[in-house]
């Protein structure tokens, strides 16, 4: 075996999976799992850590791993991590832990995502759970939005003893998780309802269909409730469009509805009665992580499908594997093109598109170059589906209807980075509500850290 | 679990419940919705808050069937329950706030409900009598066969004048031509509310334009998640983009834009056919229609 190279993981097929739900990796077998982990260095002053907003002991779990200790492995990770089987599979760890990796500076670093994904599997397959607190402190705290934030947030303080109720809006909890990123990404009924099991193990309630500042507020959780702190992972609010002439016409969504429709009401599956839109031709506005969800979902729903980018390949803000595997399947990417107008039919419905090509010019605020307009490029693409995945602006249900709870100029809730703290005394916050679109990981991170905010709040009160 | 613990039947399809949410009818105000689900495969579906019992925790919602998703929930009877039953959301009517009371009270007020209409219109009337304020309703409808609350609504309203489009009950006509014939008696109104179906708001907030009205529409378009997430419900409203769910579902009616949001909201017309048919039929093909090929 090269010790330069990663072992390979498992895929479906890409022609195969380009027509189904089912998820696209298969991960590590423990075979697999342990010679991977064989080629960690275990480093003293471990770079991957630091590169992980949650801080996992990553050469610690490794090292367990290589010793064929699965359990203890599991259990290593837990203390830093409530959702690894989650993370395992849509952590980025390219910019983070694995771009850290000193394996990577002469090879491939080691593959510590797919090693904890294996990790979580094998845990839940073999029935292990999160260790729970010895006692409880008798402290309550609520949490509101059971997406990647409040489930970290709720699982840290749930260790220390808290007596935890999260609030989630929908019908199902995991936010994001559940709504937001495909099945063929991260299964739900396997993945994240077994996550948020383990989270419910450690003692964590969870009240679905609890929209915060409309059923109940957080004035009146701390008042009536007897909630002695809350933490707010609201998650993203409303989506953008662009604001160009054709945006309302049937057939034009945002990405947020699509994936709505398609995960968490389970439109794509036979029985759910929520419909979609099975387009022939999808046009996909964007270039996120969200964009790539969007076109690869409506690529498998039967459509021809394209993303529509202003800017070139590099500065996709999308995952690398995302994109890669989004070609692999069959997505075609319109680069350094924008649309100026949505076309539309006598009945009201999409028809087309109206693009502009695009060039790179001097770099703008971002660092990133600026996309300028190339005069006389504009040209048609018929379609009959448009999906705007141009992300979101903050939800206001909570900001309005809470006193003394400041909000910036985008209207996100203003937070201390470190210890999530807001401008309201036991009211701390993180995730997207904070941060605006982000992910899922830094939304865990900012979740640990308001955790170990409010105990130590607690703690001195 | 959400129970049903009571269910009348209105008129033809059309079906009132009071399912026992305590959360929603502690909080809950004339002018709010709410989603319910009735099962794992059902679809979220919006309703009008129609009334509510604090002290026995319930909410009153009126169903018609619209889609397959409407037709299993009508088909629940009493001590059957709901999955999810989510709420309140969107603004109260800004009629029915303590803060405006003394400014709504110097106003004649006049509410046109249109067929299931009526619905929320009812606790709008309600709350406005139990502040001691009495309102004028005109109640129209397509046929008297679906008519309901008229005595509900008298029992609360100043004056009811109910309107049939075939005259099988009251005044011979829609709700426009009853609201103009009122004018031609010479009475006036200082203000509006239109319910009912987006045609019936349309013809309504035009007429009551030219009559010089200001006019509140409450809008009902497609929803998802219901509280600010999908942007499925945007309408125009004034040349801006507004959200039902969050915005509203109170708006301006002389500002929305009718015939885009009616367009919009006939996205899934076939699919509900089609859902609709599966369910009640048990397939979707009956042969002959010579274009879906789905009988050959």
């Amino acid at each position: 075996m090269d010790v330069l190279k990663r072992v390979p993981v498992r895929e479906q097929d890409a022609q195969v999976r380009a027509k189904n739900f089912e998820e696209v990796c298969f991960g590590y077998n423990a075979e697999e799992a342990v010679a991977e982990a064989s080629r960690c260095l275990n480093c003293k002053n471990a770079m991957c850590v630091k590169g992980c907003p949650v801080s996992i002991d990553i050469p610690a779990f490794i090292d367990h791993v290589k010793n064929n200790e699965f359990e203890e492995a599991y259990q290593t990770i837990s203390e830093s991590s409530a959702l690894p089987a989650v993370c395992g599979r849509v952590c980025p760890q390219e910019s983070q832990c694995e771009g850290k990796c000193i394996r990577g500076f002469k090879g491939d670093p080691v593959s510590i995502g797919k090693l904890e994904r294996f990790v979580a599997d094998w845990a839940r397959e073999n029935g292990i759970k999160p260790k729970k607190a010895e006692k409880m402190n008798g402290h309550k705290v609520a949490v509101i939005g059971s997406g990647p934030a409040g489930l970290t947030c709720a699982g840290d303080l749930a260790k220390l003893g808290y007596e935890v109720t999260i609030f989630e809006a929908l019908h199902a909890a995991g936010g994001v998780l559940v709504y937001g990123i495909p099945e063929f990404r991260l299964p739900k009924d396997k993945v994240v309802a077994a996550e948020v099991e383990n989270v419910k193990a450690l003692g964590v309630k969870i009240e679905t269909n609890v929209v915060i500042g409309k059923s109940i507020t957080i004035d009146e959780l701390i008042e009536d409730e007897g909630f002695e702190a809350v933490f707010i992972g609201s998650g993203a609010g409303l989506p953008k469009f662009m604001g160009i002439p054709g945006e309302q016409a049937n057939g034009v969504f945002s990405a947020n509805e699509y994936l709505t429709r398609n995960n968490l009401m389970k439109a794509f599956q036979e029985g759910y009665e929520t419909p979609i839109s099975r387009g022939k031709k999808v046009v996909v506005v964007g270039g996120g992580n969200v964009a790539m969800d969007a076109a690869r979902t409506a690529l498998r729903l039967g459509a021809e499908t394209h993303i529509v980018y202003r800017r070139s390949e590099a500065e996709l803000p999308a995952r690398v594997e995302e994109v890669h595997h989004a070609k692999e399947e069959g997505v075609i990417f319109d680069l350094l093109q924008n649309p100026l107008e949505i076309l539309v039919d006598e009945n009201g419905w999409v028809k087309g598109i109206k693009i502009i090509k695009m060039e790179l010019g001097e770099p703008d605020a971002s660092g990133r170059r600026r996309p300028v307009e190339v005069p006389g490029s504009e040209y048609e693409i018929e379609c009959d589906t448009v999906i705007m995945s141009l992300g979101t602006s903050p939800n206001p249900l909570i900001s309005f209807t809470t006193e003394g709870l400041d909000i910036n100029k985008w209207q996100c809730i203003v937070a201390e980075e470190e210890t999530g703290a807001t401008s309201k005394e036991g009211v701390y916050a993180g995730g997207d509500a904070v941060t605006g679109a982000a992910t899922v990981i830094l939304a865990m991170g900012a979740g640990k850290a308001a955790a170990a905010g409010i105990h130590e709040y607690l703690s001195n009160k | 679990m959400y129970p049903i613990v009571r269910k009348e039947v209105l008129a033809d399809q059309i079906v009132l419940m009071d399912i026992k949410a305590p959360m929603v009818a502690k909080k809950c105000l004339p002018g709010q919705f709410i989603i319910a689900k009735t099962d794992e495969i059902g679809e979220r579906i919006p309703l009008t808050i129609c009334d509510y019992d604090r002290e026995a925790e319930t909410v009153t919602i009126v169903v018609q069937t619209i889609g397959a998703g409407t037709k299993r929930m009508m088909d629940l009877n009493e001590g059957d329950e709901l999955m999810d039953f989510v709420g309140p959301l969107g603004c109260a009517s800004e009629l029915c706030e303590e803060k405006n009371l003394e400014e709504t009270k110097q106003k004649k007020i006049l509410f046109v409900a249109g067929g299931l209409g009526i619905a929320p219109v009812y606790p709008q009337v309600k709350w406005l009598h139990e502040h001691g304020v009495d309102v004028d309703v005109i109640m129209g409808c397509r046929t008297k066969d679906l008519l309901f609350y008229i005595d509900e609504m008298k029992a609360v309203a100043k004056n009811v004048y109910v309107a049939t489009d075939d005259g099988s009950y009251g005044f011979h006509g829609n709700g426009c031509a009853q609201l103009e014939a009122l004018y031609a008696e010479g009475k006036t109104y200082d203000q509006c509310v239109a319910i009912g179906p987006m045609i019936m708001m349309k013809y309504t907030a035009l007429l009551t334009k030219k009559l010089e009205i200001p006019t509140i529409v409450s809008m009902n378009p497609i929803m998802v998640d219901g509280t600010g997430m999908c942007g499925a419900c945007r309408l125009m409203v004034g040349g801006e983009v507004k959200f039902a769910c969050v915005d509203g579902p109170e708006f301006d009616g002389h500002l929305v834009d009718f015939d885009q949001a009616m367009a919009r909201q006939a996205q899934y017309k076939t699919e509900e056919g089609r859902a609709k048919l599966a369910y009640e039929e048990g397939n979707t093909h009956h042969g002959g229609c010579g274009h879906c090929g789905g009988d050959e």
